[in-house]
């Protein structure tokens, strides 16, 4: 650690894995429901669960990727933090309001949530991962406006790299998007369309410039390898993010009412959308072949390569699977989306921030990496996460090509509620790869509390 | 090759390109809202379609269902549903009114949210004017 301000990260990663801990907890419950129909019923109804599930992702995600620019920023710039006051202020105000927001979920009906916060004079609530009540919407839109201010007053005012500036178009990006959560028309064609303004720009945008920053800066410090040749990589991965990203929404505007012309163009964006994850595969792989040392934190270097694959499987090659418009008319709103869902959270976000954690939090608790043994135990949870989270995404894949078939396929199409129960087993099967990623989950935690051996040391190589 | 495609040029082609891409979705934003009204089925969005949209979402119906293929997957699809249930406004309403408060041992089971018969009406209409919007054929048959 280089400056003081960064230990200011450390609060931030630890909230990220405590409230990761609480999605992956909802996610078996979730899980097991889908089996156990009335599993928690009428307590913890399904929609419930799952609001909890995909809004502490993000909130979560979130906290990893402030705890991470507060970490990358000050080091990039090379000054101290704008405010360190003030970062620790909104890391206050963030967790009281994430914390209240889940617990009002889970204590409150939702329709008297709606009521008590007033969303008749500002609707935005129940649509899909902007269930958040208003007055918490604004809370978000504060503290990450407080949150760039800092970032942005720091970079500005020191030495702005190539990570630096691409990190903080994402932070602006990210602020803008979260804007149009706030539209919310009564038509409901509108309504779709500004939607995904927030869902699709954010996951396939935005989200995309942060994380190719924080895979760049951490191959810079562990491969060793040229800054230039890094930042060369960052821009050519981000410009085909955007440049297929953008108009790739279209691939969610196939059938909810907009003209037809977007099957085309989200179909031919669309298929192009792996490119900037296949590139970051090979980003990845590169930098790590060319390095010029063996950092002592090898199981960073791990999370960094597996960040690439996955992201590439999950957003990519999932991705793809059903991105054209022929294709989708069959699989729109199935297991598919489920299974696509799943990996590519996990392989391009979730990843990316255990890697920055894996570099950073070995620093902010002072020492330059884990020893041996505690790097051994992180390196199972890696596995034993990555390989869960493949199998998740078959299982519900396997469901989804068979919900397809019996439901929309053939002579004889059935009801939904029939064909969910033939798809029994897959479900049975995910809750089991979804108890191994919560046992995976836990030996990661316990690994923060293993110490063993002393440092280990770089070592320094040449394979070139 | 390596000599041409320098740092800059990569800088270039990222601000140039998404600067592109951006006003192109401006532009097809635009037309997309001049397309609309032929095909988004505005006439029936009357005040109680408005209201059972609320209603809609003031209960988090997406959390379980889909609507025009999106939300959750654990309850069916119900951009179509009104034609599913043979257009019949009062199949719906008695849907929602006949669920189990304490469910259906061992079964998923739709909440009882005790709507007023006001409030069965809207989301009746809401679902009329969902069921009216131009999706391209989409959901591939009536099981949605």
């Amino acid at each position: 650690m280089k400056y003081q301000s960064q230990s200011v990260a450390k609060l931030y990663f630890i909230a990220a894995i405590g409230l990761f801990v609480g999605q992956i907890l909802f996610g078996v419950i979730l899980g097991l429901q889908y089996v156990m129909g009335d599993f928690l019923f009428p307590y913890i109804p399904f929609n419930i669960a799952r609001m909890v599930h995909t809004n502490l992702l993000i909130v979560w995600l979130l906290f990893g990727f402030m705890g991470a620019s507060y970490y990358l920023v000050p080091e990039e710039s090379g000054r101290e933090l704008h405010s360190v006051k003030l970062a620790k202020l909104l890391f206050w105000v963030f967790l009281g309001a994430g914390v209240i927001i889940i617990l009002s979920y889970l204590l409150i009906p939702y329709g008297r949530l709606a009521e008590l916060t007033g969303n008749s004079f500002l609707p935005t609530m129940g649509r899909e991962f902007l269930e958040q009540p208003t007055i918490g919407k604004i809370g978000i839109a504060v503290v990450c406006a407080g949150f760039l201010y800092n970032i942005a007053v720091t970079i500005l005012s020191g030495r702005k790299t190539v990570i630096n500036m691409v990190l903080l178009t994402g932070l602006v990006g990210l602020v803008v998007l979260w804007l149009f959560s706030f539209v919310n028309p009564e038509n409901l064609v509108l309504d779709k369309y500004y939607w995904w303004w927030v869902v699709h720009l954010w996951v396939e945008g935005v989200w995309e410039l942060i994380l190719g920053s924080l895979l760049a800066f951490v191959l810079i410090k562990t491969t060793g390898v040229d800054r230039e040749v890094i930042e060369k990589w960052l821009y050519v991965i981000i410009a085909m993010a955007l440049i297929t990203g953008i108009i790739g929404t279209g691939h969610h505007y196939f059938f909810i009412g907009t003209p037809g012309y977007w099957q085309w163009l989200g179909s031919i964006f669309g298929a192009l959308e792996p490119i900037p994850f296949f590139l970051m595969t090979l980003f990845a792989f590169n930098m790590v072949n060319k390095r010029r040392r063996r950092h002592s934190n090898k199981v960073a270097v791990l999370w960094a390569l597996g960040t690439g694959v996955m992201a590439f499987l999950g957003a990519g090659v999932w991705g793809f699977l059903h991105t054209l418009a022929p294709v989708n008319f069959y699989t729109h709103g199935t297991q598919i989306t489920a299974a696509h869902g799943h990996m590519a959270f996990y392989g391009a976000y979730v990843m990316v921030v255990l890697t920055i954690i894996s570099y950073a939090m070995p620093k902010l608790r002072g020492r330059r990496a884990n020893s041996n043994k505690a790097q051994v135990v992180e390196m199972w949870s890696f596995w034993m996460m990555t390989v869960s989270m493949v199998f998740i995404t078959l299982f519900l894949t396997a469901a989804g090509v068979v919900q397809v078939y019996l439901q929309r396929m053939g002579e004889a199409p059935l009801p939904f509620m029939v064909v969910q129960e033939k798809l029994e087993i897959f479900y049975w099967m995910r809750e089991a790869a979804g108890l191994v990623f919560l046992l995976g989950l836990i030996v990661y935690i316990s690994s923060f509390f293993i110490k063993g051996e002393a440092d280990p040391v770089d070592e320094i190589s040449h394979p070139n | 090759m390596k000599e041409f495609f320098t740092k800059s040029v990569a800088r270039n082609i990222y601000y140039g390109g998404s600067l592109f891409f951006i006003l192109l979705f401006i532009v097809l934003t635009v037309d997309t809202h001049k397309r609309l009204p032929d095909r988004d089925n505005r006439e029936a969005l009357t005040e109680t379609a408005k209201h059972g949209k609320r209603l809609w979402e003031e209960n988090n119906c997406i959390g379980c269902h889909t609507l025009l293929g999106e939300g959750a997957y654990f309850a069916p699809e119900l951009g179509n549903v009104y034609l599913r249930f043979g257009k019949s406004k009062e199949a719906i309403k008695a849907y929602i009114k006949s669920r189990p408060v304490n469910g259906i041992p061992g079964r998923r089971s739709m909440p009882q949210f005790n709507f007023t018969e006001e409030e069965l009406d809207a989301l009746a209409d809401f679902l009329e004017y969902t069921s009216g919007i131009n999706t391209e054929q989409w959901p591939p048959n009536i099981q949605g």
